[in-house]
């Protein structure tokens, strides 16, 4: 008898682990080719292609007002200058880094704030439908009163990116939290994770998508707000900011530099959200096969 | 049969106790009753599996015991907390199979030093060596289960709750996991209460079955399977005693298309 239940059990075994070996395929790398064609590629033929659209419309003189639409040239000579004047970078800096430190803010204001309106009752019947209301408001209707209230400074900017940034980080965190099914509740309350050690282990984790999709709003929301923020109340106080760079180029009558600034703002949005909100949320969704490779 | 169980064990002591039992749920015709005076005790060490058909109240039962709800008459009491296992395998996406297991081993306060270890250990017993670093998503259907069965045991409970917990896996699979479950009771003297529909899974894996008639769920009838292990689902006595039982649980069911 005993022979043959370590037989049966070394018999399950060696079948469980052929079973197992066939049910488990190896992933690997994504070899450079195929990141290139699938990835690299597209984007930059599409730049190439409304390039060559923009300097079409000129050579053809479909458009042969240099002051409504400025030749690709143009403006790349508007960046040259910029560059060689070593003020390009001090542009992009006034404004990023017054874009990250207001998100910073933003961050460290919404997060408890999304953490109090998904846990508590009464917190969320009075400020839930407001945060929701919040995000659909313009930021740019915040620069009025902000520029009475606190006059023509920094804190003004800061102030307009908090109105813009804190209502999406924490509705951001809301719907993690609501969508956190309910079966790792329970499995986390029969484990004995309730009240606080049930936020740390359980419910803080599994909200973690929503709230860096929350996190990502609201970096474009800052970066909009900032923007608009910049381009109504520009003062030599406050420094050159792309924002401002905009409103000089509308000053000036100058269309590249407006194009500079255009494409200066699109770019750094851009940037910002490939270096920094993209890969993290990645690593967070594939880390949870979340993200099926295609 | 079932008395002369009862006599035995009211001297000892069990690993769940089940007395009088009711639950009803408030639904919109009014107070609905799901189980209706229950009263099973699990002796420890032993498994009993509890079978029957839709609307039985077997999971409501299983949440009863686990502590997840509170019944509306009656006690319920354990020894310890016990585990739960579900039909999914509830485990956690954020963290690898390891660290689902080593969470289940911080929250019962099993100091840091020793987890990875244990953890290890219990892998080992699932017959997962070498996947303590593997995400969630990387395992078949029957390996999560069988994690989430480490993660379980992990708790140290003296009772064991499963519910339904291999009857979304494939028939080779389920197959493999009542031998592993069967070696593994009887390698750890747990107890277990196990929930299922399936009346050949049932009769393969317990000491006792207990059937529930449906709408209310009461304990209409249990039997005791003296069949040794291990057993095949597909053993004669196996099939002979399964066809038994389902006669009992068809005429159960029968009895609500009469009115």
């Amino acid at each position: 008898m005993a022979s043959t239940e370590t037989g049966t059990a070394a018999d399950t075994g060696s079948v469980e682990a052929g079973l197992d070996a066939l049910e488990t395929s190896a992933t690997g790398r994504t070899p450079f080719r195929q990141t290139f064609t699938g990835k690299i590629l597209p984007p930059v033929l599409a730049t190439v292609v409304v390039l060559v659209a923009w300097q079409a419309l000129i050579s053809f003189k479909v458009v042969d007002d240099p002051t409504k639409l400025p030749s690709p040239a143009d403006v790349g000579d508007e960046f040259k200058r910029a560059w060689l004047e070593g003020k390009l970078l001090g542009y992009i800096w006034t404004s990023v880094s017054r874009g990250l430190l207001g998100f910073l803010f933003a961050l460290a204001i919404g997060t408890p704030l999304g953490l109090l309106v998904a846990r508590v009752k009464f917190v969320r019947a009075a400020l839930g439908p407001v945060l929701s209301g919040l995000q659909s408001l313009p930021s740019v209707a915040w620069v009025p009163p902000a520029v009475l209230w606190l006059g023509l400074d920094n804190e003004m900017m800061y102030a307009v990116i908090l109105l813009g940034a804190v209502p999406s980080i924490a509705n951001g965190l809301v719907s993690g939290i609501d969508h956190v099914p309910p079966l790792y509740l329970r499995a986390g309350r029969t484990m004995g994770a309730t009240g606080l050690k049930g936020a740390v282990h359980i419910v803080l984790p599994a909200a973690l998508p929503g709230y860096l999709a929350g996190l990502k709003q609201g970096w474009a929301f800052s970066w909009r707000s900032l923007m608009a923020a910049e381009i109504i109340a520009s003062s030599p106080d406050l420094g050159v900011g792309l924002g401002a760079l905009l409103e000089n180029g509308r000053n000036a009558s100058s269309m590249p530099m407006i194009f500079e600034a255009i494409l200066l703002i699109l770019f750094v949005g851009i940037a910002i959200d490939l270096l920094i909100f993209s890969p993290l949320e990645r690593r967070v969704l594939r880390s949870r096969g979340l993200l099926v490779k295609s | 049969m079932a008395t002369t169980l009862a006599k035995a064990e009211q001297s000892v002591e069990y690993a769940a106790r089940i007395e009088h039992v009711s639950k009803s749920f408030a639904t919109p015709g009014g107070q609905q009753l799901v189980l209706d005076d229950i009263v099973l005790d699990v002796a420890p060490g032993e498994f009993v599996t509890l079978l029957g058909a839709s609307g039985c109240g077997k999971s409501t039962l299983l949440n009863l015991v686990a502590g997840l709800d509170q019944p509306s008459a009656g006690s319920i009491a354990t020894d310890g907390r016990p585990a739960l296992m579900f039909q999914e395998h509830a485990l956690f996406p954020w963290l690898t199979a390891g660290k689902n297991i080593e969470l289940a081993l911080k929250l019962r306060g099993v100091p840091k030093n020793e987890r990875r270890e244990r953890a290890e250990a219990l892998l080992e017993l699932v017959r997962l060596q070498g996947s303590y670093g593997k995400r969630v998503h990387e395992l078949s259907g029957g390996m999560r289960q069988r994690v989430a069965m480490a993660r379980a045991l992990a708790q140290d409970s003296q009772l064991l709750l499963m519910d339904e917990p291999f009857a979304a896996l494939d028939a080779i699979t389920r197959d493999l996991l009542h031998d592993e479950l069967t070696r593994i009771w009887a390698e750890t003297g747990v107890s277990v209460l196990f929930v299922t529909h399936n009346v050949r899974e049932a009769v393969r894996l317990a000491q006792r079955v207990v059937l529930l008639s449906s709408r209310p769920g009461r304990v209409a009838r249990e039997w005791r399977v003296d069949i040794p292990q291990p057993r095949r689902i597909e053993d004669a006595p196996v099939a002979e005693l399964s066809l038994e039982i389902t006669e009992v649980l068809r005429g159960e069911i029968r009895r609500h298309g009469q009115h």
